[in-house]
């Protein structure tokens, strides 16, 4: 039984009657018991994913009607609901919590016939970016064990390079999806802002966040996109894509494209190798048609300041309900006053959301919004504008996913600054709502690099074709795990 | 000189549903915590869909007001920690960045004077704090969160009000065109709350929270006054301070958190895009506002020559204005009118008497009617509008049945009148001298007949007979 087959290749395997979805999840999650001690990559197993897969079976035996995924085994990021499961966010505060409904997102694989093989580990309620604030312990990159995965989807990106899931979806407030996949040389993806319903989606910094698959091909992204995006009525911010569909067409090239260089993201500050890598895949591109020119993007370099200001307004509101009244943990309420009582269960927070909350709590606070919050929304505005005048005259743009390559677990976590510096690179799209991609392209040092493509909003389209046509130049070696 | 401004919360208790899920917005007839979503009690993951209905809803009272109404509205969030917010943040409107509430400034008229409104939000409404125990050593707060997104409209005015009188007018006025716009019962229970704020002598502002009710707000603005009035008598500074409203001793009491203090730390709600208010919504909402109160007055008077008076407490009535629009015609209006006010209400005081009542418009039609042909006496018709409000049978039949017809047969009213003139021969006589003293022999047939004699013909017969 090889697990090391794509989305698409899977499905047709079940088709054709190659493998069954039975043993293929029985293998996945004896997979997972093998190898997920050394990687932590999940925080829950599903016990009934060999059940649900009998019954898939039973499906396509009597030729009923089958799901588009066929029995996939699909890893989901810790923050996204599942009705009756646990939906920890990787947090002590919601270690017990069972989640009363399905994320829109879930709904949409259920009736796809996906298995949703897991929950896994992420950067506490989505704050970090090395996987290393779970409140459950850091997961370990299947490169190279010692080093962090990227966060804070980084339980998504490990299951997905490390063959315990076919697909996973994650999340992505400021490259929580592209940075891990960067990492662990998967395909990352973060759709156009409301292309993909939020409902369900545990939101850390709600207005620029989007929930986003990790897979193994370009191909594979665009197969579960095409299952999960849409308008949704339970997500007013949700955009009607029209049922478009992103695999038709995605071989035809980029002939003829003009593909921006953000040097601002090339700039100070980048490792050498990955700058090396970034110019390797821009003379790809051009051998493959596309016409790259330099340009600069001037409110890039405030967008890492704006970036933390805005996100931690939000979850500093956002993050409010965890008061531990309606759910959370096993603390009593009898013999507390209310605020007392919500200061002292809130110390079960962790120590980066603790601090973000503590900024969220001062930016926007009447004597200081003017110089923080409201200012770091005028940056969001401009960096929107400029960008999208750059999208006047270029198709696409092209900038490193992180400009550094893994670190060392523990290497950066007491250096909160210069680790949320590394986002430079990623949270341009988020401020701006346009969609993003990261590509494996490299493995240096046995260590990933990996390749940002980024388009105007709802060209989501043209991003996975370009993604594609440089997915096809390169080839990679195997994940040694 | 005392300086009084209002925030109303009123909720659109007529809307199907919640402001941002499906659960009730009558939340009333619930348990405790079963009319709630993972929407209202705040889960996790949940997001606010935004009740179309009630934007339209918010921005019909705007223009009742007179408000202005922006192109583009927008939600915000207002950040606090207190256990009836599943939250623990409200969405609400704001106009600090630029006027996005559904209402702007505009004006309304009470008696002879204009009150500002500065401008209108709609808001959701937390949850309800139930406090149980005897003493502060033992109480336990019970939360419901029933209530938690119920759809609510805050209406703030400028302090233009100098008299608690004037407050009472402005409420009775507001809470009248609420209903005539058919987008609350504020009747309800809970579902009109204020705050207010008052000043006197150009002094300092005290707020006033929690009023329950618009009839204990006119109580504590009289309450807060005096209590001000009596400081400045004794030489006593009044603080700037926020009070709350004790709703059992009926007093206001100084207020120990530092509510003031607070830093809401506003931001705009993202998971709510910008709603446009489009020419053609303005254009459709107008075509479906209701005819305003005093429009209506208007009409009724100069149409139907209804009494001023009579007309006032006709058309801020929505119940019975909508009673009168479907019984009257255009010969019957006057008597329909007549008998809703003079009669009616009196006899359907209370909700349970209205709810009970099984008059229809048919009845008050046919009854205006029957008094008008001579069927049946104004007086007698009071003794059927009662049959009616109990039994429901039609007017014919309760006159036929109680006997209740005019007597209007000459011949019988003859052998009356002529044995009354033989009986009261001084009278007779005073009679046709002083014409006034016909009616005291009027109401002697009156008398005899139980009030069933035709008034007319009765004066007419009599005259005849007296030969004057």
């Amino acid at each position: 039984m090889n697990l090391k087959i794509s989305a698409l290749e899977f499905v047709e395997e079940v088709k054709s009657g190659n493998i069954t979805v039975e043993e293929f999840t029985a293998k996945t999650i004896e997979r997972i018991d093998q190898v997920d001690d050394k990687l932590h990559a999940f925080l829950s197993v599903n016990n009934d994913a060999v059940d649900q897969a009998r019954s898939i079976d039973k499906k396509i035996k009597s030729g009923e009607s089958v799901g588009a995924c066929y029995g996939m085994p699909i890893s989901i990021k810790d923050n996204v609901c599942i009705k009756n499961s646990k939906t920890t966010c990787a947090s002590k505060m919601l270690e017990n919590f069972v989640a009363p409904y399905d994320a829109t997102v879930i709904s949409k694989l259920k009736k796809q016939d996906a298995i949703l093989i897991g929950k896994v580990n992420m950067d506490e309620f989505a704050m970090g970016l090395s996987t290393e604030f779970s409140a459950f312990g850091p997961s370990k990159n299947p490169w190279n064990t010692e080093y962090v995965p990227g966060g804070s989807s980084g339980g998504s990106a490990v299951s997905v390079s490390a063959f315990e899931c076919v697909a996973s979806l994650g999340s992505d407030t400021g490259g929580s999806v592209r940075n891990p996949a960067s990492f662990c040389s998967t395909v990352g993806y973060k759709p156009t802002y409301g292309l993909v319903s939020r409902y369900g989606l545990i939101s850390y910094a709600n207005s620029i966040e989007q929930i986003g698959p990790l897979t193994r091909t370009v191909k594979d992204t665009a197969f579960i996109l095409n299952l999960i995006a849409g308008i949704d009525p339970n997500d007013n911010t949700t955009i009607d894509n029209k049922n478009e569909d992103y695999l038709e067409g995605i071989e035809s090239g980029i002939e003829g494209k003009k593909i921006g260089i953000i040097t601002d993201m090339i700039g100070d500050g980048i490792d050498p190798e990955v700058l090396t890598a970034t110019k390797e895949a821009i003379s790809k591109l051009e051998g493959l048609g596309a016409v790259c020119e330099e340009v600069s993007l001037d409110m890039v370099k405030y967008s890492v300041a704006a970036y933390y200001t805005i996100t931690a307004t939000e979850a500093g509101s956002n993050l409010a309900r965890y008061d531990n009244l309606r759910y959370g943990y096993d603390f009593p309420v009898e013999g507390y006053e209310f605020n007392s009582y919500i200061s002292k269960a809130r110390k079960n927070l962790g120590p980066e959301v603790t601090r973000r909350m503590i900024i969220g709590g001062f930016v926007p606070s009447a004597g200081h919004t003017g110089k923080y919050f409201l200012k770091s929304m005028k940056v969001k505005s401009k960096l929107t504008k400029e960008i999208n005048e750059v999208f006047k005259k270029f198709d696409l743009l092209i900038a490193p996913t992180v400009p550094i390559q893994p670190f060392k677990i523990g290497g950066k976590i007491n250096d909160p600054v210069s680790l949320f510096l590394i986002d430079i690179n990623t949270a341009t799209a988020n401020l701006t709502g346009k969609p993003a991609i990261s590509i494996p392209f490299k493995i240096v040092n046995g260590l990933p690099i990996g390749i940002q493509l980024l388009a105007n909003s709802m060209n989501d389209k043209l991003l996975l074709k370009a993604a594609y046509a440089l997915e096809q130049t390169v080839t990679l070696p195997e994940v040694p795990i | 000189m005392t300086k009084i401004g209002l925030e109303i919360h009123c909720q659109l208790t007529n809307l199907e549903s919640k402001l941002f899920c499906s659960c009730k917005a009558n939340y009333r007839e619930f348990e405790p915590n079963e009319n709630i979503c993972p929407v209202c009690a705040g889960m996790p993951g949940s997001l606010p869909r935004l009740n179309q209905e009630a934007v339209k809803k918010a921005t019909m009272i705007a223009m009742a007001l007179n408000c202005s109404t922006p192109e583009k509205i927008a939600f915000f969030r207002k950040n606090y920690f207190y256990p009836d917010l599943p939250k623990n943040f409200q969405i609400t409107q704001l106009n600090i960045y630029g006027d996005t509430s559904v209402g702007g400034s505009g004006t309304i008229s009470v008696g002879d004077k204009k009150i500002r409104i500065t401008r209108i939000q709609l808001e959701e409404d937390p949850g309800r704090l139930i406090y149980e125990g005897s003493s502060s050593k033992n109480q336990i707060t019970l939360v419901d969160y029933n209530r938690a997104g119920t759809p609510l409209v805050e209406i703030v005015t400028e302090p233009d009000f100098e008299t608690p009188k004037e407050v009472r007018d402005f409420l009775n006025i507001l809470s009248d065109l609420l209903k005539n716009l058919g987008v609350a019962d504020p009747s309800l229970e809970g579902a009109m709350r204020a705050d207010a704020n008052v000043s006197t002598r150009g002094g300092n502002k005290v707020e006033i929270k929690n009023i329950g009710s618009f009839h204990d707000l006119e109580k504590a603005a009289h309450f807060e006054i005096t209590r001000q009035e009596s400081l400045h008598d004794r030489d006593i500074p009044i603080v700037q301070e926020t009070r709350h409203w004790d709703d059992r001793r009926k007093i206001t009491v100084s207020s120990r958190s530092k509510e003031e203090d607070l830093d809401y730390r506003y931001f705009l709600e993202g998971d709510i895009p910008w709603v446009k208010i489009n020419p053609e919504i303005r254009t459709e909402l107008k075509s479906k506002m209701p005819e305003s109160i005093s429009s209506k007055k208007e009409r009724y008077v100069s149409k139907y020559q209804i009494p001023e008076q009579v007309a006032d407490v006709l058309s801020s009535d929505k119940f019975y204005s909508d009673l009168f629009e479907e019984a009257h015609t255009e010969s019957n209006a006057k008597e329909v009118a007549n008998i809703i006010t003079t009669e009616l209400m009196g006899l359907e005081d209370t909700r349970e008497k209205r709810e009970a009542s099984k008059l229809s418009a048919t009845h008050l039609k046919d009854l205006s009617d029957a008094i008008q042909t001579g069927k049946v006496s104004r007086n007698s018709s009071k003794n059927a509008l009662h049959e009616i409000l109990k039994t429901g049978k039609s007017v014919s039949q309760i006159i036929s049945e109680l006997d209740l017809g005019n007597v209007s047969d000459e011949s019988e009213l003859l052998t009356i009148i002529d044995k009354i003139i033989s009986d009261e021969s001084q009278a007779v006589e005073q009679a046709k001298s002083n014409p006034q003293t016909i009616n005291f022999l009027v109401g002697k047939v009156m008398q005899a007949t139980k009030g069933k004699a035709d008034p007319t013909l009765t004066l007419n017969l009599l005259k005849k007979q007296i030969g004057i």
